[in-house]
């Protein structure tokens, strides 16, 4: 019996090879938008926790200098005679071959214990000959091995697979070798256990400052936002492809009411009857749920490079570019299919469950609409749009953003029917002919079977408008503040206080102006920060990017008693104009002026370069900008190469850096992009399967009126017509509610991310194109459902009347 | 950690049990200078390193007694192991150093290491004026003085010490005129000591500081290849005896007979050198420390003077339970010949 039932039960899917299809790509699209997005966060996190491990965690103290500048190795040597145990560590940057390498050196034998990679203490245990001599040896994680292999100057490479991508480690000789820096050390790393006596530091080395290494914890931090947005990505992909499953399930279901029936009648126990379906489903499930995944993979093996060069740009977070497979995460893609699975066919179980034994065998169409319904779904949709404005009142930071974010999409998607009804029930008085009458009634009556294929269309088309407003609104901001920030022609890096002196002596009469970039390390508001000295020249009185100044702010600074913070620090920290700011204890200044400072996680203070001076004499005065007539600018680098002996990377023009930035940022919202494509084809998909499911269903109501003299031809156009009219209603509905979704993402979600806000700019020329896309997609969705309509025997038309009962 | 341990395998002589798995050590002495028999010791500069000599050590080890009347020891350990043969300024010097405290209660026995690279400044031997450091513990001299007199100091996270050394005797040349024979196939090492340090200073216990005064022996030791291939660990001590005479003595055990050697000292510091076999070590007693069974009792027969002693540790359970762990610790002597010393034991 069992097996019977099984065999009629799976016979309809071989019947409706389309339907099956359906189901199975929309559950496999849903689980591999979802599972992408979890992979790729995976991987991140993943390449967070090795460089937390790799660091040591947060629990090492540390030793800088208070100016940020190198330690003399004579500083180590006397902190080691004092009993201070410290081991020293020297980190820097190179390039090789068009990638950039994060090197970082460490002495193996004063290191606490646990600090080496593994690989690395092995080394030194077996050979450590190899370690030191004949160039050294460099480890890396073991997916750069490959794309370092042909690179030259570098020491013998090794897998570590305890470090983050874009690291090198070795031995600090060989790292100082390859940093050019043979006497310099940049931080020391406190062993946990100290001896008995120790002088105090101030005494051994006043110009250092002990403090806990939390770099890592910042990353986690800052990253955070960005992973949140992913996830919400790819919970909305997964809602809409939900939406598709459903439709799919139902419409099973549905044409299935009379096997059913038959089935119960014969014998087959309901609970049977509710298991067998359930087996089916499961089946299904882990099928569309494995396939789901392998697509998943591949979607995230498509955006994981340009999340990794975000992570990196963005946040200086290393990760990798390369996604491993996890059978855990693979897993958990299966049971997130499975579930959907079940949450989409909740309703039609519960249906069949409470299906009379002699229930009529006619499928039901779809339930005639049913206003009181309508409503209480739009009072639902009203509350979740102020539970989302209450949270950012009530709540601080980016989960208050979110839940704005979700209460706004979310409840516009449920006032959606009551919205689209109220424009049919306007257009349907205004309508005149007794055709456009029927076609707005029955428009009008379709509004429930679609409304949750229409919802996942304002969804993604909401989703559109905001994140391509925030998107454009961002690169439009960008691009102006890049161009105010970067006024100098060149910027060039010294080695040392040496080559900076001759470069000083070299550049005085050959440019307009040299400005110098010191800066030393401060703690701003609690976090660490940069504070900046600067000289009173034109170039920042012109175009500094300032969004708040007193009217005199140039003459206060110069004046010594003012500081310039940028927007990050003033949100944090709550500074206005006139407030007073401690950059370090006993040093503080009235702030005079805010500036915008984008790509910056971190606070930055500027101020008179003679008061940074006179406060640390040692600042490292190594970096400078040159105001140059740009015709001069090639000249002058190729003099600096040539007399002066620099290389050419210590060199950069405005133009390379513009360059560099903007590129960064295209990587950051390729995948906002891509996710956004994604989304809407989704929404098309929905639509697609809400409409041939409609279509099926639908040949009783069609019947009459083909009866009355419409052809079916004409009864094709007019669900066309129908198809872009929702369509193009449902766009109506979007632009509002992505235009709020914009405000929100630029006003809330990018303060609490980021820490600056944006101007808000409208681009009206990117939604006619969302529109035509919107048209275009509703077209697609309804071609095939017409095509079949246009293509259905007069004598199925006449069965109608036929099998009336 | 595991780093550490074979960075001390490179470092120690007695270590035959590790070394025959590590290349180097039991076999050849790839470019690194080897000890020749008949070489006159060249002071001061010999009391510095021999950075073409692949290991090398400055060992001071002294029975204290307390103002309050207890007795202690003290071990101050500075070894030097070279990965290749030369030395340089900066990160790329390769040779390594690595010290070793201890100080030994009759209750509790205290131990620290330090490791370090030359080069740098962290650690290294200066011949004149002498001194030995690494990171804070150091032994110092006086410009023109030799080792005759020293200040030494070292700490751990729980004690500490700071003591002043003058010598009483003359510098003693172990083996024949310092060339010490460490096995039957010839292996060897230059050697030699300063047994006559008496010593006055402060400890820093757990408890507060104790006034002590005693004696202390220095070691000088530097070679390429010491060891036999099949040498499995060796005992070795340094006795002061009441009446002014000292003995030295070791016993490198190997899957035979063993080796052992030994050097009388009269009081005026002479010398008589002793080959194999003349000195006998037996284990009376063996006590169970850090898991194993060490002897800490012991007879030691040199009849040709008439030494019968059994030697005893003031606390069995001076473990140096370090990255390479052994046994050091002071010893109480009784027998024909009472008096005080040191024994240490590795490879147990």
């Amino acid at each position: 019996m069992t097996r019977a039932a099984l065999q009629a039960l799976l016979s309809h899917w071989r019947r409706q090879p389309l339907q099956l299809a359906t189901l199975l790509i929309g559950l496999a699209l849903a689980t591999a938008l979802w599972s992408a997005v979890q992979a790729i966060n995976a991987e991140a996190r993943n390449s967070y926790d090795r460089a937390a491990v790799f660091f040591g965690g947060t629990d090492l103290q540390e030793l800088q200098r208070r100016d940020g500048g190198p330690i003399p190795l004579a500083t180590f040597t006397a902190l080691r005679q004092a009993g201070w145990l410290v081991s020293p560590v020297v980190e820097g940057r190179i390039q090789r071959a068009d990638q950039a390498i994060d090197v970082i050196g460490l002495e193996p034998f004063s290191a606490p214990p646990g600090t080496l990679p593994p690989e690395f203490a092995q080394l030194v245990q077996e050979n450590p000959q190899a370690m030191l001599q004949d160039g050294g040896t460099g480890f890396v994680a073991p997916e750069m091995l490959a794309d370092l292999a042909e690179v030259a100057d570098l020491p013998l490479l090794r897998p570590a697979v305890s470090l983050p991508p874009g690291t090198l480690v070795a031995d600090i000789g060989v790292a100082a070798t390859l940093l050019d820096i043979p006497d310099q050390i940049t931080r020391l790393v406190l062993a946990p256990e100290q001896p008995r006596r120790q002088p105090d530091l101030a005494e051994v080395a006043p110009d250092l400052v002990q403090q806990t290494r939390g770099a890592e914890g910042d990353i986690a931090r800052l990253t955070d936002s960005f992973h949140l947005n992913l996830t919400a990505f790819g919970l909305l992909s997964f809602a809409v492809g939900l939406f598709i499953v459903h439709a799919a399930i139902g419409l099973s279901f549905e044409q299935r009411r009379g096997m059913f029936r038959t089935l119960r009648a014969v014998g087959l126990p309901l609970r049977r009857l509710l298991l067998l379906l359930l087996v089916e489903l499961l089946v299904l499930a882990c099928l569309a749920g494995a396939a789901g995944i392998a697509l998943g993979y591949v979607i995230a093996g498509a955006l994981l490079p340009d999340v990794a060069a975000t992570l990196r740009g963005l946040y200086g977070a290393s990760v990798s570019g390369d996604l491993s497979f996890r059978p855990l995460w693979a897993l958990t893609g299966i049971g997130i299919a499975v579930l959907g699975t079940l949450v989409a066919a909740a309703s039609g179980l519960w249906a069949v469950a409470r299906m009379p034994l002699l229930a009529s065998a006619q499928p039901r169409a779809w339930e005639r609409t049913s206003a009181r319904a309508i409503a209480v779904q739009a009072m639902a949709g009203v509350g979740l749009l102020i539970a989302g404005l209450l949270a950012t009142v009530l709540f601080d930071g980016l989960i208050a953003g979110f839940a704005l974010l979700g209460g706004l999409l979310m409840g516009a998607a449920l006032c959606l029917p009551v919205v689209l009804r109220g424009l049919l029930s306007l257009a349907q008085g205004r309508a005149r002919s007794i055709r456009a009458q029927w076609f707005w009634a029955d428009t009008n009556q379709q509004l429930r079977g679609l409304s949750l294929a229409l919802m996942a269309l304002l969804l993604a088309l909401a989703t559109n408008i905001g994140v391509g407003t925030m998107v454009s609104s961002f690169r439009l901001t960008f691009l102006g503040w890049l161009d105010q920030r970067l006024a100098s022609e060149l910027y060039v890096t010294t080695r040392n206080e040496e080559e900076a002196t001759r470069l000083r002596a070299f550049l005085d009469g050959r440019v307009d102006a040299v400005l110098p970039i010191w800066s030393v390390m401060a703690d701003l508001n609690g976090a660490p920060g940069q504070v900046f000295g600067i000289v009173d020249h034109a170039t920042y009185r012109d175009s500094w990017p300032m969004l708040e100044a007193t009217p005199t702010v140039w003459d206060e600074v110069a004046g010594g008693a003012a500081v310039l913070i940028n927007e990050q620090l003033a949100r944090r920290a709550g500074y206005g104009l006139g407030d007073t700011l401690a950059v370090e204890p006993g040093w503080a200044f009235t702030v005079v002026g805010i500036y915008s400072d984008y790509g910056n996680p971190s606070g930055q203070a500027v101020i008179a370069i003679d008061q940074l001076i006179e406060r640390h004499p040692d600042v490292p005065r190594l970096r400078y900008g040159l105001r140059i007539p740009p015709d001069q600018i090639d000249g002058l680098t190729a003099a600096l190469v040539q007399d002066l002996g620099l290389e050419p990377g210590q060199i950069t023009d405005q133009a390379a850096i513009k360059q560099v930035s903007v590129r960064v940022f295209e990587q950051t919202f390729s995948v906002t992009g891509a996710l956004n494509v994604l989304t809407l084809s989704v929404a098309g998909f929905a639509i697609f399967t809400s409409l041939l499911t409609l279509a099926s269903l639908r040949l009783p109501q069609l019947a009459p009126v083909w009866a009355l003299g419409l052809t079916r031809a004409t009864l094709a156009r007019l669900e066309l017509g129908r198809s872009l009219v929702l369509a193009a209603a449902t766009f109506v509905v979007a632009v509002p509610t992505g235009l709020a979704l914009a405000w929100a993402l630029l006003a809330v979600v990018n303060v609490e991310a980021f820490g600056w806000r944006l101007p808000m700019h409208l681009f009206p020329g990117q939604w006619l194109r969302l529109f035509a896309l919107a048209l275009i997609a509703a077209l697609l969705a309804a071609a095939l459902p017409v095509r079949r309509l246009r293509r259905t025997a007069p004598a199925e038309f006449l069965k109608v009347f036929a099998h009336e009962r | 950690m595991n780093a550490k341990v074979l960075i001390l395998l490179t470092l120690l002589w007695p270590v035959t049990l590790w070394a025959q798995g590590f290349a180097g050590l039991g076999s050849t002495a790839d470019g690194f200078a080897t000890p020749q028999r008949g070489t006159p010791f060249d002071f001061p500069t010999d009391h510095g390193a021999h950075p073409d000599y692949r290991i090398e050590w400055w060992y001071l080890t002294a029975n204290l007694t307390g103002a309050d009347g207890r007795d202690y020891g003290i071990q101050w350990t500075l070894f030097r192991s070279a990965l290749a043969p030369e030395t340089s300024q900066g990160w790329q010097d390769p040779q390594v150093w690595l010290g070793h405290v201890g100080l030994t209660t009759p209750d509790a026995h205290f131990t620290a290491e330090r490791f370090a690279r030359g080069g740098v400044g962290q650690a290294g031997v200066i011949a004149d004026p002498f001194r030995a450091w690494i990171d804070e513990w150091a032994m110092q001299g006086s410009a023109g003085d030799g080792l005759n007199a020293l200040t030494l100091s070292a700490q751990g996270d729980d004690f500490g010490y700071d003591l002043g050394l003058r010598a009483d005797g003359p510098l003693v040349a172990q083996g024949q005129g310092g060339y010490s024979v460490k096995s039957a196939a010839g292996q060897a090492s230059y050697y030699y000591s300063q047994p006559f340090y008496q010593i006055a200073g402060t400890l820093h216990l757990p408890g507060g500081p104790v006034e002590v005064t005693g004696q202390g022996w220095l070691d000088r030791e530097w070679s390429s290849q010491p060891l036999a291939a099949d040498q499995t660990g060796w005992d070795w001590i340094s006795l002061h005896f009441d009446d002014g005479t000292k003995l030295m003595g070791f016993a490198l055990r190997d899957d035979g007979a063993g080796y052992t050697s030994a050097t009388w000292i009269a009081p005026d510091g002479k010398p008589t050198s002793y080959g194999d076999g003349a000195l006998t070590l037996t284990p009376l007693e063996t006590s169970e420390v850090a898991g194993r069974d060490v002897p800490t009792r012991w007879q030691v027969d040199l009849p040709d003077k008439g030494i019968a002693v059994t030697i005893d540790a003031l606390n069995p359970q001076s473990w140096m339970g370090l990255s390479f762990p052994y046994w050091e610790g002071p010893v109480r002597i009784e027998g024909s010949h009472p008096g005080r010393g040191y024994l240490e034991m590795t490879g147990y």
